[in-house]
């Protein structure tokens, strides 16, 4: 629309502008709410520390994903050597599924890790504009008249103004984020619960609910190539199967009827 | 001009930027009601580009307001139209 000119900019502008305290006087706001100050600084330090402690909780989810990848493989493995496709195919589904988790998960604690040291570099600064209000004022005080300092004063206040309610913006957003992450992991966590990580690949679990959603939501064609990756490396391949298994395969497995 | 990445800092920008970074702004805007995500973000990161790269941060003693406000560069386009078009506009 033609004339509306930086509208983005312009409303984006009047947002910060409501976050900040509409006072007559911004210099009295600025000068009088120190309490309000320490409010915030203390309020962007407990926000620092919530985002490190959702942080700290997706990494543990992320090393307990990792184990279970190591883990279904070596599931999947056992199972092909054993001759069971159906539960190498049920496990390296799994598999993938806790690795698209992991993707997402290495995703979401990079973006804390930016998170956090935005919010750490904000406090600094602002911490370091209140600081300079407090000298500026001052010297401006013994620099110039009574009326010319009051808008010297007043022009400064806003700038910090600005400041504060832009830590604010910044708060919100990073408390916001890590309350979708939170509830994300509740959920990965309530998943696992139900067993979807489950650390036994039970035999005979083939097709309960947890594997026809698996089924849905893992790439089947991810799970074949695995699976013939693994065929390949245990000698099962399309082609003759040479009937040695590797070193170090189980025991039990079942011996090879094979002709010799 | 002084021109505020919101939740990221605040810059010095040469007066003949500010041409372009209105045309951005409303190129931005129109991408935001047609709900083309891609062109939103190409042009939303093409205005942040601009102000980082023309842009000198104004130092921590430097107490100004900004002439113009960008949003977080984290804005979604879903956030973006809630702000900017219909009901989110707030009126001057």
């Amino acid at each position: 629309m033609a004339g509306m000119g930086g509208r983005m900019s312009v409303v984006i502008k009047s947002k910060i502008n409501k976050l900040l305290d509409k006072a007559e006087d911004p210099s009295e706001t600025i000068e009088y709410s120190y309490q309000k100050q320490m409010e915030l600084l203390q309020n962007v330090k407990k926000g620092i520390a919530d985002v490190v402690t959702s942080k700290k909780r997706l990494q543990m989810q992320q090393s307990k994903l990792q184990q279970q990848v190591v883990k279904l493989d070596t599931q999947a493995r056992q199972a092909l050597s054993q001759n069971r496709e159906d539960l190498a195919r049920t496990a390296l589904e799994r598999k993938q599924f806790a690795q698209t988790e992991l993707q997402s998960l290495d995703q979401q604690v990079a973006e804390l890790e930016t998170q956090q040291a935005q919010l750490i570099d904000k406090e600094q600064k602002l911490r370091s504009k209140l600081e300079q209000f407090r000298t500026k004022k001052e010297v401006i005080k013994a620099q110039y008249s009574a009326a010319e300092a009051q808008v010297k004063i007043s022009e400064a206040a806003t700038g910090v103004g600005e400041e504060m309610a832009d830590v604010g913006l910044a708060m919100q957003r990073a408390q916001d984020k890590t309350e979708n992450m939170r509830a994300r992991a509740g959920a990965m966590e309530e998943l696992e619960a139900a067993g979807a990580f489950d650390d036994s690949l039970a035999l005979g679990s083939g097709g309960d609910d947890i594997d026809r959603q698996l089924h849905e939501l893992t790439s089947q064609s991810a799970v074949d190539d695995d699976l013939a990756k693994m065929k390949a490396e245990l000698g099962q391949g399309s082609g003759p199967a040479p009937g040695e298994l590797e070193p170090g395969a189980p025991e039990s497995a079942p011996s090879e009827e094979r002709p010799a | 001009m002084i021109v505020r990445i919101a939740t990221e800092g605040q810059f010095h920008l040469p007066d003949e930027d500010a041409a372009r970074l209105n045309e951005l702004d409303n190129q931005t805007v129109e991408a935001v009601e047609a709900g083309d995500e891609d062109r939103f973000a190409q042009l939303f990161e093409e205005m942040l580009e601009l102000v980082r790269r023309d842009g000198t941060a104004l130092g921590d003693d430097e107490l100004e307001e900004s002439d113009v406000i960008l949003p977080p560069p984290d804005t979604t386009l879903e956030e973006a139209a809630h702000d900017f078009t219909g009901e989110g506009l707030i009126p001057d």
